[in-house]
């Protein structure tokens, strides 16, 4: 569909107006959200990602791009709950203790919301106990950490811990990213998933959060 | 003392010292504290390192400032005292370094990031180092680090900053930035490649080029080599004890200073002008790198 696709170059472009302006324009074309979303917003910000990941574009295209889907997302957001489409889980974020880098948390929160999901950031610097008591308080079914820092790193490993003590490890699932983290470490400490960037993360945490028969 | 300035000159290696962040670990602060906090806390902190890798053989002490710009302390609501954090710095750096050393001012980034990709003015962040360098100038510095930069434009804005603080003083402004290896060559996060960092570093007015951090030594010698293509300037090179990995709860930085001073000879003969350390170094890469120099 040409609009669609024109949303996805635009937002690639990191033309926030253009996007907000022919996301409306969708709407209003009465394509439905979850296509728009789909196949414009998504779309777009997927080759944005591949392109990054090929070292082909730089952070301040990223960054530039996610404003973008941002704007197309609260364009967005009033036709998806009018049109009842329930959140299909909710995620709770953070950048751990100690760590202050968050543009690739930020990704991750802007795709989560994408794919459907409720996502509580809790910003950076989170202390271990703190991603606890808003995955309690929430109902969160997944805690997302980010550290770009290696040093941070074990603050991950508390989380998994505190989870484990407090006997919640089966119905809150954990998934860990950022530069220094690998699938290794991730093992190491009993976290759940691994995500090398924000795409992949939306696809680890839809297998975490699938019903298990 | 020859000024720092002149020195350049001879076009002769000077050695600088190694990482702050790591040994102020190894001393107990905690991943998640400032680490500029100590410079209101425990200066002596300060001086002992300072002293193990003046005694180690560097010539140049670097202060505890990296973290040291409002806009930086601010995350951890130090703003206010930022003047004081930057001055203490100074002090402990040049009762160590007397007479005989270079007191290098060590400034790394904002925090922030620039519009239109973030939320943060130019003039914001021109501010910032300002206000920061002023402390420094007014401390008594040797020269003027710029570390870890990976955004052209910030550098570009600390330079001017750094100018305007140093007035019609003498010590060399000198501009670092860290580059990841991609299959493309060398960029910064924010994609910046190596002619680009030296053509605009030098033009916004750094007289001392060159990388820090993020790399092991091999990487470094590299992008060394890269910056002596493409500009006449002296190059300072700061160089991680490799990418550092995770052992018993701890990180851990693999590359020993005998494997770190074998692969600079080639920095050296290439004619790298300031050879120091970045995160993972201690006194004894410092050490053997002197050594090597000597050799």
């Amino acid at each position: 569909m040409e609009i669609l696709q024109h949303i996805s170059e635009q937002l690639q472009k990191g033309e926030d107006g253009d996007v907000r302006r022919l996301t409306q324009s969708a709407v209003d074309q009465e394509i439905t959200a979850q296509k728009i979303l789909r196949d414009g917003l998504i779309a777009g910000m997927t080759v944005v990602g591949e392109r990054f990941r090929d070292h082909e574009i730089f952070l301040p295209d990223v960054l530039l791009a996610a404003k973008a889907m941002t704007g197309g997302l609260e364009v967005l957001q009033p036709h998806m709950i009018g049109g009842r489409v329930p959140s299909i889980g909710k995620v709770v974020l953070g950048t751990v203790k100690g760590d202050l880098h968050d543009i690739g948390k930020n990704l991750v929160g802007i795709m989560l919301q994408g794919a459907g999901y409720e996502v509580i950031d809790l910003g950076h610097d989170v202390a271990p106990e703190r991603f606890l008591e808003a995955a309690r308080e929430q109902g969160a079914a997944v805690i997302g950490m980010s550290a770009l820092l290696t040093t941070t790193m074990p603050a991950m490993r508390r989380v998994v811990d505190l989870l484990a003590e407090a006997d919640l490890k089966g119905d809150v699932r954990t998934i860990i990213g950022g530069a220094p983290v690998s699938q290794d470490f991730a093992d190491e400490i009993g976290a759940d998933a691994y995500a090398y960037d924000a795409a992949h993360a939306v696809e680890q945490v839809k297998a975490l959060t699938r019903r298990t028969p | 003392m020859e000024g720092l300035r002149s020195r350049l000159q001879h076009r002769l290696p000077i050695i600088g010292d190694g990482g702050m962040g790591s040994a102020l670990f190894e001393r107990g602060l905690d991943p998640g504290d400032c680490p500029e906090s100590v410079n209101l806390t425990r200066l002596e902190l300060l001086e002992e390192i300072a002293r193990l890798y003046r005694e180690a053989g560097a010539e140049i002490i670097q202060t505890n400032t990296f973290g040291g710009s409002p806009l930086k302390l601010a995350s951890y609501g130090l703003d206010g005292q930022c003047e004081e954090i930057n001055a203490r710095a100074v002090q402990a750096a040049r009762k160590v370094a007397g007479k005989e050393a270079y007191v290098v001012a060590s400034c790394g980034p904002s925090g922030r990031t620039l519009k239109p990709y973030g939320d943060t003015e130019p003039g914001a962040i021109r501010e910032s180092f300002a206000r920061q360098m002023t402390a420094l100038v007014a401390a008594g510095i040797d020269g003027i680090c710029l570390e870890t930069m990976t955004d052209l434009q910030e550098a570009r804005l600390a330079i001017e900053a750094a100018r305007e603080a140093r007035g019609g003083g003498e010590f060399p402004i000198m501009a670092t930035m860290t580059f990841d290896a991609t299959p493309r060559g060398f960029f910064t996060i924010m994609g910046v490649d190596i002619p680009a960092a030296a053509a605009g570093l030098a033009e916004a007015g750094a007289e001392v080029v060159g990388s820090n951090c993020g790399n092991g030594i091999d990487n470094m010698v590299k992008i060394a080599r890269r910056f002596l293509e493409v500009t006449d300037l002296p190059i300072i090179i700061q160089s991680n004890a490799g990418l550092p990995v995770i052992e018993d709860g701890r990180a851990v930085y693999p590359e020993s200073p005998a494997f770190m001073a074998e692969r600079a000879r080639e920095m050296i003969t290439a004619g790298v002008s300031i050879i120091g350390g970045c995160c993972g170094t201690t006194p004894d890469h410092i050490r053997a790198l002197k050594e090597l120099i000597d050799g």
